[in-house]
């Protein structure tokens, strides 16, 4: 009687359970699996949206390998944009959050100021850097003349364009501080105060204590910051729309363009898939190294 | 500051008394400490100057006559001030249309997502279930996959089914789960609820989603703001999807509209006239203003975000 009556209830809760995941499951063949593995299929076919997608083997892949020097120069701005904005983004963040842990006063102000530009939206950091940076007579390279230095044209110069993107990113690294704050504040004082007695000094205690300890989020904010400055679109397509020339073209620009203006779906399905390899590599990779080089609190030696 | 200042350039002269070394040395280290600490402020409010300065240009420049945009040495506040500008550029483009349908967007995604996310989440808090591991597992790998990669075919899918130019395709799929990342913080957030309260509603007679409706859910406020919050963030600056999904004018979202009328006038296409630096302005003053008036009150949960997932 009793283990009927428990069976039963254990019954109900599967039905419940699978009851209540099946919107999730539903959600996750027809808008994940699904178009996963369909956009696997597209990249092996030509597709231009208005007639039904054709079987083509290789030829796409074989057009990114070799043909295709856009989607080379594409990779190119991205990679370079992210190996100088995550690095910024990393360090400058986690020098932010550092001063604000020598327990400022009117923490809460400098907080909110820090992180402010991180809320603003994409499209208006790009109007206000377009306009801030304006060659001639942008605020910046006014300032810039004042003191005697020319200003680049940023926006106009094939070789400035990516420098004026990165500091649009670098304007908002705040938003790496509530998460590098709530770490800082989670070191044990004890350990700070071991290290005392040993007679470290504040330098040493920093690559003693803090930096192993906080190891974990810097790791968490540089495999992020990647995975986003990978996906960059709305700054690059309202400042420069990819130029001058191809200079800011970004891989998602790229994307959007061979997608939605060339109508090749089937290339632009090729090239999702990899970008969805590239990330996946970066991630595996960044998790190999933080084997080695982060420290996580508990873990087994 | 004055105190370490003229102990070190009067330290040669005046020698402390022997018997007073002591409290000498404690003074030179507050002094140094005041000093460090000075320098410390001085560098904050220099950061601070420089990340906010952008922001009040805007909101500066966006109440400038034309003329005034590139002044040099900029002012603060022109001779003129002149909050027409707002006027004429709303006037320039469906303005209102457009806010009401990034809010009605905004808020079908509110509700799919609360809904959905929830529901899934409160499974893996409090069920157990054969294959629960691996689903969670499943839920989380979705994380791993950018929206951009299933983008393309998301798009054949909707034009499959005659989806395309309305908001569907940009809310009914967050009916479906809610995302990953939003699952994992609500499901963090219900386990931190003690079980004696569901219990004591199934003594009551109450089922398993009866407790999610009237147990856990009163009790996740925090949470569910914090979800709230964030996908209005998320919705507000979304870009790539309506520009993909929305062809007519009548359905562009604020971002969309905003970005056409700037970019058709300043090619000078059509009757329109271009915008100008302080027309633009003020759109973008209007596009930054409700995340960060938002952020500024609602910033504990911007925190507690932080704190529930431990990560961003």
């Amino acid at each position: 009687m009793f283990w009927k009556r428990s069976l039963s209830l254990q019954a109900r809760e599967t039905r419940d359970a699978y009851i209540g995941l099946l919107p999730f499951l539903l959600g996750f063949v027809i808008f994940t699996a699904g178009p996963l593995i369909y956009s696997f299929y597209l990249s092996f076919t030509r597709y231009d949206i208005l007639s039904a997608p054709r079987w083509s083997g290789f030829e796409n892949y074989a057009r990114m390998a070799s043909a295709d020097e856009t989607l080379w120069q594409s990779l190119r701005v991205t990679v370079i944009y992210t190996m100088v904005a995550v690095p910024v983004q990393v360090i400058v963040g986690y020098a932010m959050a550092l001063l604000l842990n020598l327990k400022v006063k009117g923490l809460s102000f400098w907080r909110t100021a820090f992180y402010m530009p991180a809320v603003v939206p994409a499209m208006a950091v790009a109007y206000v850097f377009s306009w801030m940076l304006q060659s001639d007579v942008g605020l910046l390279n006014q300032s810039l003349r004042a003191i005697g230095l020319p200003g680049p044209k940023w926006f106009g110069d094939p070789n400035w364009v990516l420098a004026a993107f990165i500091l649009m990113s670098a304007w908002a690294v705040g938003g790496t501080l509530l998460l590098y704050l709530s770490a800082l504040q989670g070191v044990p004082t004890e350990l700070y105060d071991a290290s005392k007695v040993d007679g470290a000094n504040a330098w040493r205690r920093f690559l003693n204590v803090t930096l192993p300890m906080t190891s974990p989020v810097i790791f968490f904010v540089f495999l992020t910051g990647m995975i986003g400055t990978f996906q960059v679109f709305t700054v690059a397509f309202v400042t420069t729309n990819g130029g001058p020339g191809e200079a800011s073209l970004f891989y998602l620009l790229y994307l959007y363009r061979t997608g939605w203006e060339y109508l090749q779906m089937g290339y632009a399905a090729a090239m999702a898939w990899l970008l969805f390899v590239i990330l996946l590599v970066i991630t595996l990779l960044s998790l190999r190294l933080s084997r080695t080089t982060v420290f996580y609190e508990g873990a087994q030696e | 500051m004055s105190d370490s200042g003229s102990a070190q350039a009067g330290g040669a002269l005046v020698q402390p008394p022997p018997e007073m070394g002591g409290a000498w040395m404690r003074r030179q280290q507050m002094g140094q400490r005041l000093l460090g600490r000075t320098f410390l402020y001085l560098v904050l409010a220099v950061l601070t100057v420089v990340l906010v300065a952008p922001l009040v240009w805007m909101v500066s420049a966006s109440f400038k006559p034309e003329g005034y945009v590139f002044e040099y040495p900029p002012r603060l506040i022109a001779e003129q001030v002149q909050w027409w500008n707002y006027v004429e550029a709303w006037n320039q483009f469906p303005f209102w249309r457009s806010l009401r349908n990034t809010m009605t967007i905004t808020i079908g995604v509110e509700a799919g997502r609360l809904l959905s996310a929830s529901l899934t989440a409160y499974v893996f808090a409090r069920l157990r279930f054969p294959g629960r591991n691996a689903l969670f597992l499943l839920v989380l790998s979705t994380m791993m996959i950018p929206y951009h990669v299933v983008l393309i075919p998301q798009y054949i899918l909707f034009r499959e089914l005659a989806w395309l130019d309305s908001f569907k395709p940009l809310i009914v799929p967050h009916f479906f789960g809610g995302g990953a990342f939003f699952i994992f913080l609500l499901r963090q957030f219900f386990m931190t609820i003690p079980r004696d309260y569901d219990d004591a509603a199934r003594i009551d007679g109450a089922g398993t989603f009866a407790i999610l409706w009237r147990i856990i859910l009163p009790m996740s406020k925090p949470a569910l703001a914090t979800v709230a919050i964030f996908t209005f963030m998320a919705e507000w600056n979304d870009f790539l999807a309506p520009l993909i999904y929305l062809n007519s004018q009548e359905k562009y979202t604020l971002a969309i509209a905003i970005r056409q009328w700037q970019q058709v006038a300043v090619w000078g296409a059509g009757a329109y006239v271009p915008p100008t630096w302080n027309a633009i302005m003020a759109m973008a003053t209007v596009l930054t203003i409700p995340p960060v008036v938002l952020f500024f009150f609602t910033q504990r949960y911007f925190i507690q975000r932080v704190v529930i997932s431990g990560s961003k």
